[in-house]
């Protein structure tokens, strides 16, 4: 900035030689600069204070505006106000197929204390001690002398513990309504109805949010009021799923099993009318998710749903089914089992050498690996992968189950060769259970996709097809052959026709690189009545050991299939199937007649 | 000139006083502040009998007293706005030097009155709060300052004001006084905001505020719960800004009628920082109204005339005292509708006080005083173009 100078030269030698005194021209020049600066600092504290003035006259008018509002706003009772109750604590229930309760709400009530307003906090702390022998009376007198207004005592309490704490006849000990969620059946069912718990609190009410399984799926149709408390309706029938639960358990235990699922799913409609996973959990006193360890160990784990495993051997009535789908096979074409199938570094190996030779139908009921491998060489990648993908392998079940989003089916990213051949006995690909069921209820129903639900169904539309019903009646044969005179044969139950595969996959290593020599998923995917399937069964147990013999066994076939045999004995007659007895056989007798 | 040529003038020694004080007094902000007073007056008539009665004096002794204080202030008030700015500065620099000096000693003789916090002096027949007076004197002191800083060779003014405000600040939150020192820390910013502040460094400020909220609500439970608790709706009705709340809904657009209001009874500081709820319930919105109008005159207009003002100083100091003022107001008056967590402050010249109705009397009368209409060179802007 250029300045003019207070005292310019020629000005100052102009009043010299005039005989003025210099210094009055540097006092009219600095007195000009200064009324300059007014001027400009006038004129910039003007929009400032204009400012400052919008301000205050907004921050009059927001007042003003809030006064106006409270004051037309309903008047109510000072202590029973709240700008209205926006909690909405209602829960419709959820039944199961038959319409009976597997989840409702129990209407409680919390303690809050107001401790400015106790008589005795000393004794009120005693008192409420003795009452719930969880709380500690020192803790909470300290907490009622700490000058706090407002402390929650209890979240929830019983009736016969609300009158005890009335009895106390502290004015300070007040109550506020609440509702609970309720699972009168226990464990039952647990993964599927997840839990639920408070969410929006105050004293008056509290909001039940679901936290897991279809009580989060489901928590906006649950919360509605338009609904009008009209129950959830499941798939799942309570009886069928307390035997099938009770079997797996006792199952689990005498196969020495870490874990173990179970899905029995309407072969049809896709309706699941059972589903279990072992451990479980109380929904009632949810547990906390484990802060350490796997997530697939914790209680709260839905293997059946969750669980992405190796299924392994019951993968190949998929590759069996899909080469007669294509006219590459029929159930007596002789396939090369002659082994090792070696592949680059690989070899591909049977439990037992077969031969060279084995029909279609042997190579299913024997499980060979490079039977099935070398069909799926000539069915080729691209063929299978669409097979595959319309049993609905590619992507994660469509259950309502807010856990089942997450179970993604572990594909290679490069689908080599190699990989359609292990994918065609299992290995090389993860899947659920669940998927297992979906995909094998496809050959149970005839040959149409089916979505696996667990809502109930009225009229079920009937899925695209994905193989002719020829191949799929072919492939029950099979299916119904492995339980007759193959590897399932501890399957069979008398009268029902029992028709499955086996599958032992070898637990991969925890670190991804080659798998565990002694720890298998064992499972057995079952369908029942064959000739007519109404339902499929998928029970797999994880790491069992079956020790009745010499050496321990593991495979599926002396593990999961006695398992799955004793639930399909227990369950089949509670779903209303009546064995069919078969007459037996006329063996050498020669009718005549004469 | 003149003389010679029409004769000498009657000659007069000083100005005629009073005739130029009521020329040039903002007459609407003057009646606006008798009108507030009255109006406190009539509410405290409501509002402090169950007080009295608790206490065991005659219901309207603190009428009484407010009548008494209220015309003392009054009083302080028409003579501070008679003085003219140079004179308010010289008194305003000596008051601010006592009352700094009565603030350092409180912790020796200070009386807390039993609240935890170490603020007045007791007199026998009232008590003393020398924040209260503290406030216009600092306001004056800062202004004086920050316009020295403007002076050409000025000294820097605006740095000694920055640190003589957080010398009081400091000394205030030790009482500890935070609405006394936010209100310091306030009437401060607003000087230095008018005086010219870099809008680089205002906008710095603000952003850099969020970070620093959000660091003081995740890190300090104190605060985060005092946060919590305001901005949870479903408040414990019975405490005091739920019966506050309860009361202004109660009134209405026209209230419950005159002494039928029962906020009174239950809140013990219904007479002086929940009058407005008192208000609210007897009289309703209409006189919530009436009141906030006045207040905003007040503000406003003075804001107005200030705009005008070429000298630095009394723009600055009218400035601060204002926005002290208002903001006080404001923060009570939102404070019962929940717009504002909890904060004891006071409804100026509404609320019932003793000795700080006087310090508020001071105040305002000095807001008068330097709103005063002066010859603002207006011919010289004229002269230049500027007109307005």
């Amino acid at each position: 900035m250029i300045r003019k100078p207070l005292r310019p030269l020629a000005s100052i030698l102009h009043a010299r030689d005039a005989g003025e005194n210099p210094d009055q021209i540097e006092r009219a020049n600095l007195r000009e600069r200064h009324e300059e600066m007014r001027n400009k600092g006038r004129a910039r504290a003007e929009g400032r204070l204009l400012i400052m003035g919008v301000l205050f006259a907004g921050a009059f008018v927001t007042v003003g505006a809030r006064m106006g509002v409270v004051s037309m706003s309903e008047a109510m009772e000072p202590r029973t106000s709240y700008a209205g109750s926006r909690i909405q604590a209602e829960r419709a229930d959820i039944v199961d197929r038959k319409g009976r309760i597997l989840a409702t709400n129990l209407e409680t009530h919390s303690i809050y204390a107001h401790p400015h307003e106790m008589i005795d906090p000393a004794a009120a702390a005693s008192k409420l001690a003795e009452i719930f022998p969880d709380l500690d009376a020192e803790n909470l007198e300290r907490r009622f002398r700490d000058g706090r207004k407002f402390y929650w005592v209890k979240k929830k309490i019983s009736p016969e513990q609300k009158q005890a704490v009335h009895d106390i006849g502290e004015p300070g000990l007040l109550f506020g309504r609440r509702e609970m969620r309720l699972y009168p059946n226990g464990r039952l069912a647990a993964h599927i109805l997840g839990g639920a718990s408070f969410g929006e609190e105050d004293v008056h009410d509290a909001e039940l949010v679901g936290v897991a399984g279809a009580e989060k799926f489901f928590d906006d149709a649950l919360r509605d009021p338009a609904n009008g408390d009209k129950a959830l309706t499941l798939s799942i029938d309570l009886t069928v799923q307390t035997a099938a639960e009770r079997v797996l358990w006792g199952g689990m235990k005498l196969m020495n099993a870490k874990g173990a699922s179970s899905v029995l799913m309407d072969a049809h409609t896709g309706e699941i009318v059972s589903m279990v996973s072992l451990p479980d959990f109380d929904p009632n006193n949810r547990p906390r998710p484990p802060a350490k360890g796997q997530a697939a160990d914790s209680p709260l784990f839905n293997r059946a749903v969750q669980g992405l495993y190796e299924l392994g051997s019951t993968f190949k009535i998929f590759t069996a089914a899909q080469s007669m789908e294509l006219g590459l096979a029929n159930p007596e074409t002789k396939i090369n089992t002659a082994g090792p199938l070696r592949w680059g570094k690989f070899k591909i190996r049977d439990f037992r050498n077969y031969g060279a030779q084995l029909t279609l139908t042997k190579v299913i009921v024997k499980s060979s690996n490079i039977g099935t491998a070398r069909m799926a060489q000539v069915i080729g990648a691209a063929r299978q992968q669409d097979f595959l993908k319309q049993l609905g392998f590619f992507e994660p079940t469509p259950v309502e189950l807010v856990e089942a989003s997450g179970a993604q089916p572990l594909l290679p990213k490069n689908w080599s060769e190699l990989s359609t051949m292990t994918i065609s006995y299992g290995h090389g690909m993860s899947a659920s259970p669940l998927h297992l069921a979906a995909g094998y209820a496809a050959i149970a129903n005839g040959g149409t996709k089916v979505v696996p639900t667990i809502l109930k169904q009225d009229n079920v539309v009937q899925g695209p097809r994905v193989m002719t019903v020829a191949s799929a009646e072919a492939s029950r044969l099979m299916l119904r052959k492995v339980v007759s005179e193959g590897t399932a044969s501890f399957g069979e139950v008398p009268g029902y026709a029992v028709g499955g595969k086996t599958g032992t996959a070898d637990k991969p290593l925890e670190n991804g690189r080659g798998y565990y020599e002694d720890k298998v998923i064992a499972t057995f995917a079952a369908m029942f009545p064959a000739h007519d399937p109404k339902y499929v069964l998928i029970l797999s147990l994880d790491e069992p050991v079956e020790t009745s013999g010499d050496e321990p066994r593991r495979t599926a076939g002396w593990t999961a299939v006695p398992v799955a045999a004793e639930m399909i004995t227990r369950v089949a007659p509670l779903l209303g199937l009546r064995p069919e007895v078969e007459p037996a056989p006329l063996a050498g007798i020669t009718l005549t007649s004469n | 000139m003149t003389e010679m040529v029409y004769g000498a003038l009657p000659s007069q020694a000083r100005e005629p006083v009073l005739p130029k004080w009521w020329q040039t007094l903002d007459k609407w902000t003057m009646a606006s502040i008798v009108l507030l007073f009255l109006i406190g007056l009539m509410l405290g008539m409501a509002a402090s009998p169950p007080l009295a009665a608790k206490n065991g004096f005659a219901p309207f002794h603190y009428v009484q007293k407010q009548v008494i204080f209220g015309s003392a202030a009054l009083v302080a008030m028409v003579v501070t706005s008679m003085m003219s700015p140079q004179l308010v500065r010289r008194l305003a620099v000596i008051g601010f030097a006592i009352t700094m000096v009565a603030l350092a000693l409180l912790p020796v003789f200070g009386t807390d009155f039993g609240k935890g916090a170490t603020r007045w002096y007791s007199l026998g027949f009232a008590s003393l709060q020398p924040s209260e007076f503290l406030k216009p004197g600092f306001v004056v002191v800062a202004a004086w300052l920050m316009a020295a800083n403007e002076e050409i060779n000025g000294p820097p003014g605006r740095r000694w004001s920055f640190l003589l405000m957080m010398t009081i600040v400091v000394m205030l939150a030790m009482q500890p006084d935070f609405g006394q020192a936010c209100l310091i820390l306030f009437g401060w910013s607003v000087m230095y905001f008018v005086s010219g502040a870099p809008m680089l460094l205002i906008g710095g400020i603000c952003l850099s505020l969020i970070p620093v909220a959000n660091f003081a609500y995740n890190n300090s439970e104190h605060f985060a719960r005092r946060i919590d608790g305001f901005l949870d709706r479903s408040v414990d009705p019975t405490t005091q800004i739920g019966y506050a709340t309860e009361a202004i809904r109660e009134g209405g657009l026209f209230g419950v009628g005159v002494g039928e209001g029962q906020v009174k009874w239950s809140l013990p500081d219904a007479h002086t920082d929940f009058i407005i709820s008192v208000a609210a319930e007897e009289y309703g919105l209409i006189l919530v109204f009436a009141i906030m109008i006045l207040y905003a005159t007040i503000v406003l207009r003075s804001y107005f005339r200030l705009m005008r003002e070429r000298d630095p100083f009394i723009r600055l100091a009218g400035t601060g005292l204002v926005a002290i003022f208002g903001v006080q107001a404001l923060v009570n008056m939102g404070v019962a509708v929940r717009l504002l967590p909890s904060k004891g402050m006071t409804l100026p010249f509404v609320s019932y006080g003793g000795s700080s109705l006087i310090a508020g009397g001071i105040a305002v009368g000095m807001i008068l005083a330097f709103t005063r209409s002066r010859p603002q060179g207006e011919i010289s802007d004229i002269l230049r173009g500027q007109t307005r």
